[in-house]
């Protein structure tokens, strides 16, 4: 039977590869990987890989269930999961064919790379203002002088291009608001509808309950999950989705920047940088840091002494200073090789890049500490001495004793690290040493709004974007990293 | 005025906690009169520390909480106390005492200040006079220079000076009632011996009444003046130290003083409580000890125990008690094994052979690590041990036992002598000429909890060692001896497939020594196998490595404190004092006829059951440094008949029976 679902599971699989294959190959358009993409991809494949290897092993799988069976944790959970799968959407890059030229046969590319993501929010990524607007505005931000037709030359508050633009009547702004939110949410309330009764009619057949049973399971809160948490927290994220993108068809729900685009198009965006960023960077460390520290505590001797000091200079030297010297140093190799990138979007991905790089070396000494007294504390136990006296080899001992003992640590230590890297770009960005300035990211959008800060009357909008999407994710991290912790930390435990 | 101090009617501390309610201390009700001590007794997780601080109303909240009863003080009902009376109550009126010395003092804070806190608090002395009641209290608790101690600090203090302390500060409140919570279970038996004494000396200058909570029945018979034993967040039996010790009546303490391994009982096998303790959260509709009793009968799951107050005193609460069933027999009778004896005839060979084995640990200090001086951790060991013999290497915590095992092993590698095992020298191979030789010995350790790896299956724990001596042949044969294992160690096939936290410590251990076999090991060393676990545990895993002796011939190295133990296993023992065996020979011989003063002192110190014949003799002071050992007898400074040769040089040994050795200058 569990052969017979593998087997499902498989075919389930590769049939959905086949049909990505497909649809990839057929669409007229130039898949591009870039660097972060490589990595993501990588990184998700690592994931769901390990989660096949631990399926059967219930030790390892125990203390993931007490973290869903935390409510607020689930909660978290389906919050960064909606944020990662905007990430993963806007990771997914490839360049448009142009309009073939006349008499040659050659397909040309469009030298910008658009992602899964903007091609999914085309109509919020291309109306473009001149200027700044507030939330729900149909004028422009200040006062421009304009043409009258009788030939007069007036001050007026333009109105947008776009926002509002299909009204008549600007009387009619506030009905058309509550009317559009109405029918967002209605259709929001049906999707989720639609979905929890799919995810109800699975739940049923695998308990072999009847639906209205499982209904009444599920609203009595009697699922060993806590599922009517997870479908509740699900309908938010979908309220907020219909209604920003209804609204953000029609208005510009968080007004539009200095040149005139979308701030919800741009937090949007910045999502992928800060996960890049909190996860990359980690992904980067891990290795320095679990095989340098184990070896560090396993081994002690003179490889201790080496590993201990190198660990020692490199936190004594300043983070920042470190990463402005190589971040500048990268900038100037970005400057002096034009030829290596194809297009602008290759090259802010490149900074990015090595920002993660740089970020992930300055950082690897504080996990790599911890599992050095951690291996120090397992070489000395009974089972790895008992692993001695049957002459198991070091490898071994290593592999099987050490290392899963270990696990719990570096998984702490990743959730935890998550939302200070996230944090971390928008310092570095607002000091001038993080992304690429063209690169969407909240740290740009803090960095810019420190002048519109200044402006009278005050251009707070963007600040509040990059503020409450940031804000949202970073809590959800450490709520999520919080269950973590306690769901692994094995003194927690009992 | 009344002679009741302490009253506890019908006391219940519930937990709520995710698998139910566990009702720690369910319907507890006893007194202690002034100046008396009352011993409570019960195995791990009976609810007896649980009892201790229910009465302190120091049960961690909100997780537990006191559901019902009344802890009467004098009158005065604990548990409607206002908070900030109760904190007179604390450390004023009842003191207390942990278990675990080492974690009961803060080690930032001079002793001396430690205990002036609870003297300002308590007594309200200020400055010169607390400092000086300070002084009198560490004299009082027989800390040699008061004064200079005052100003140190918790670390340089040794494990019985620690608890020593910690009295003091129990004292400083001069309290009515102590309560003392395993005292000494974290000390050696020398040690321990000496921390009673005092106990009972202060007791009788101070008239308190004590409330000691153990789970060794040796302390129960030295100190107590009345029992209550505990099973199962119940107390099922309650008698003068007299009537318990010789007419115990509850199945459950009869079969505790069967299960106590014993020099009468060589030969024969431990009477075993069958399971472990049921776990709290359990709904008891009967008798909470039916499921391991010999005596139960339909009655008992079905009907709650009377508590049966007896005109002598003793109460009882069985059904056995219950006027129509009085007398009834046994009901479960074990499996009668015939205790094969050995026909077998021992080879004169000896399996093991240590000649001279050292172990020094160098001391590294200051920038460059120089190495400054040396852990002379074993100092020169000779050892014979033939096939299917045990050998008991006795001493104190810290005397080089442990290091004694490791060093044979190879685990730790010998700085001198050799370690010649079926006439090859270990010591001269190197890891990988040792890797085929690891299977033919192997070890058991203490701690049940940290000798497997929680990450690994059970099956998987067993078959590492086959797999790395490869033993056991193919994938199937492999599986088929893993069934075989667990049986033979009294587990069952389906146990294979779980992880380590699903088991007792009992069976952890179990499955130790089934890892152990699973290469076919001639000879075992088993360091301190059974002093983790309760007393009717300790008796199934001793009757065990019996059987197993009996049947495959092995030989076990027996690294061990407990005298019982030694006398009820070994042939032939070997006592260690700092890194030397001072006194050896056959069982008999060195148990019956203890001649070095060390032995002698050492099996005088352990708490028995019995009326002892041997003379009281204590030891003052505690095992030296083996960074420094004192020059001469490493015992002088300690040796009640030491004489001014035994300053100056190591004794010889002096071959008293052509078995038995000592080195002592008393016999040169």
């Amino acid at each position: 039977m569990a052969l017979l679902a593998n087997n499902r599971a498989f075919i389930l699989f590769s049939g959905l590869l086949l049909v990505a294959v497909i649809v990839a190959i057929s669409v007229p358009v130039k898949w591009v990987v870039l660097w972060t993409d490589a990595l993501i991809f990588a990184l998700i494949t690592v994931i769901l890989g390990s989660g096949w290897l631990v399926r059967n092993k219930p030790y390892l799988l125990a203390p993931w269930r007490r973290v869903l069976k935390r409510r607020l944790a689930s909660a978290a959970l389906v919050v960064l999961l909606s944020y990662v799968l905007i990430g993963l959407l806007d990771s997914v890059h490839f360049r448009e064919a142009l309009p073939p030229q006349v008499g040659s046969s050659e397909v040309h590319y469009s030298p910008h790379t658009l992602s899964v993501l903007d091609k999914l929010l085309t109509p919020i990524r291309i109306q473009e203002e001149k200027s700044y607007s507030a939330p729900f505005a149909i004028h422009l931000f200040s006062k421009e002088s304009t043409q009258r037709e009788d030939g007069t030359t007036v001050r007026e508050y333009p109105r947008l291009q776009y926002g509002g633009a299909h009204l008549e009547d600007i009387q009619q702004r506030q009905t058309d608001i509550t009317h559009t939110l109405l029918m967002a949410s209605s259709y929001s309330l049906l999707a989720w509808l639609l979905l929890s009764a799919l995810i109800i009619w699975i739940m049923a057949q695998r308990y072999s309950l009847s639906y209205r049973q499982q209904v009444e399971r599920l609203v009595r809160g009697e699922m060993e999950l806590p599922w009517r948490t997870l479908l509740l927290t699900l309908l938010a994220v979908m309220l907020f989705a219909f209604v920003a993108m209804m609204l953000g068809v029609k208005y510009h729900v968080f007004g539009t920047d200095k040149v005139g685009q979308d701030v919800l198009y741009q937090t949007l965006k910045s999502i992928r940088t800060g996960l890049v960023i909190g996860t990359l960077t980690t992904l980067i460390m891990l290795p320095f840091a679990v095989v340098l520290g184990v070896a560090a505590g396993y081994f002690r001797g003179w490889i201790d002494d080496t590993i201990q000091y190198i660990y020692t200079t490199l936190n004594s030297i300043p983070g920042v200073l470190l990463i402005a010297a190589a971040v500048l140093i990268m900038q100037a190799y970005i400057a002096g090789n034009p030829e290596l990138f194809e297009t602008m979007e290759e090259r802010a991905d490149a900074r990015l890049f090595f920002l993660c790089l740089i970020l992930g070396i300055t950082s690897w000494t504080g996990l790599c500490r911890l599992l050095r007294g951690e291996a120090l504390k397992l070489r000395e136990l009974d089972y790895v001495q008992a692993a001695h006296a049957f002459g198991v080899p070091q490898h071994k001992i290593l592999s099987s004793h050490i290392f899963p003992n270990v696990l719990h640590i570096v998984l702490i230590t990743l959730v935890l690290d998550f939302s200070g890297l996230v944090l971390a770009e928008a310092v570095l960005s607002y000091v001038g040493i993080g992304v690429d300035p063209t690169m969407h990211s909240w740290g740009n959008m803090i960095n810019g709004a420190r002048l519109e800060m200044a402006r009278e009357p005050m251009v707070w909008w963007s600040l509040m974007a990059a503020f409450i999407f940031m804000f949202i994710l970073v809590l959800a991290a450490n709520l999520f990293a919080d269950a973590v912790r306690d769901a692994f930390d094995p003194r927690a435990q009992h | 005025m009344n002679d009741v101090l302490l009253q506890v009617n019908d006391l219940k501390t519930w937990f709520e906690g995710s698998s139910g309610t566990a009702r720690a201390v369910d319907g507890v009700s006893f007194e202690i009169r002034r100046g008396e001590t009352f011993a409570l007794l019960g195995e791990s997780g009976c609810g007896k520390s649980m009892t201790a601080l229910s009465l302190m109303r120091l049960v961690p909240e909100p997780a537990g909480r006191i559901v019902a009863g009344s802890v009467l003080l004098d009158g005065v009902d604990l548990l409607t106390l206002p908070e900030h009376q109760m904190r007179n109550i604390r450390g004023g009126r009842v003191g207390m005492i942990f278990q675990e010395p080492m974690t009961s003092l803060n080690p930032v804070m001079r002793v001396g200040r430690q205990i002036q806190e609870s003297v300002e608090c308590h007594l309200g002395l200020r400055n010169r006079a607390a400092k000086a009641r300070v002084l009198e209290l560490l004299d009082a608790v027989g800390i040699p220079d008061p004064q200079q101690r005052y100003d140190e600090y918790p670390h340089q203090l040794s494990g019985g000076m620690k608890q020593r302390v910690m009295i003091a500060i129990a004292l400083a409140g001069e309290p009515e009632l102590l309560i003392a919570d395993e005292p000494t279970t974290a000390l050696d038996v020398t040690i321990q011996a000496q921390v009673l004494e005092l106990m009972a000396e202060l007791q009788k200058q101070t008239g308190m009444a004590m409330l000691l909570i153990t789970h060794d029945l040796g302390v129960v018979a030295e100190v107590a003046d009345r029992v209550a034993v505990m099973y199962a967040g119940q107390i099922v039996e309650q008698a003068s130290r007299e009537q318990f010790f010789s007419d115990p009546q509850h199945p459950y303490s009869k079969k505790l003083f069967a299960s106590m391994p014993d020099i009468e009982k060589r030969g024969e096998k431990l009477a075993v409580i069958r399971g472990s303790v049921p776990p709290l959260t359990t709904e008891f509709s009967g008798c909470r000890f039916e499921a391991r009793c010999d005596y139960s009968w339909e009655l008992c799951q079905n009907s709650v125990p009377q508590w049966h107050q007896q005109a002598s005193g003793h109460g009882i609460r069985c059904h056995l008690m219950d006027e129509v069933h009085h007398g009834r027999g046994i009901t479960h009778h074990e499996e009668p094994e015939a205790d094969t004896p050995q026909t077998t005839e021992i080879p004169d060979q000896p399996i093991l052979k240590v000649d001279g084995l050292k172990v020094h640990f160098p001391i590294h200090k200051g920038l460059f690590k120089r190495v400054v001086g040396h852990v002379h951790a074993v100092d020169g060991i000779d050892i014979d041990l033939k096939p299917g013999q045990t050998l008991a290497l006795v001493g104190e915590s810290g005397c080089g036992k442990t290091t004694v095992g490791k060093g044979i092993l190879q685990l730790i590698r010998p700085t001198a002598g050799d370690v010649n095992f079926e006439n090859i020298d270990l010591t001269q191979l190197s890891n990988k000429q040792l890797r085929p030789m690891r299977g033919d010995i192997q070890i058991i350790f203490q701690d049940p909890f940290s000798s497997l790896n929680p990450r690994m299956r059970v099956a998987d724990i067993i078959e590492e060692g086959m797999i790395a001596q490869g033993k056991g042949g193919s994938a199937s044969q492999c599986q088929q001896r893993i069934d075989e294992l667990l049986q033979q160690v009294g587990l069952s096939p389906e146990h294979k497939q779980r992880y380590p936290h699903e088991f007792s410590g009992g069976q952890r251990q179990r499955v130790c020594i089934a890892r152990a076999l699973a290469v076919e090991p001639k000879l075992i060393i088993c360091d301190e196998p059974t002093s983790a676990l309760d007393v009717s545990v300790q008796a199934q895993i001793l009757n065990l490595l019996k059987k197993l002796q009996q049947e495959l011939g092995l030989a076990y190295l027996f690294i061990t404190h407990d005298i019982s133990v030694v006398e009820y296993l070994a042939h032939q023992v070997a006592v260690m004092y700092l890194g030397r065996i001072v006194e050896q020979g056959e069982v008999e011989e060195v148990l019956n006829q203890p001649r070095h003063p060390y032995t002698q002192a050492l099996l005088s110190a352990v708490p028995s059951i019995r009326e002892s014949k041997r003379e009281k003799q204590r030891l003052s002071g505690e095992l030296p440094s083996p960074i420094n050992p004192p020059q001469g007898c490493h015992f002088n400074p300690r040796c009640p008949k030491v004489m001014a040769n035994c300053k100056e040089n190591y004794p010889d040994s002096t071959l008293l029976t052509e078995s038995h050795f000592v080195r002592c200058f008393l016999y040169d």
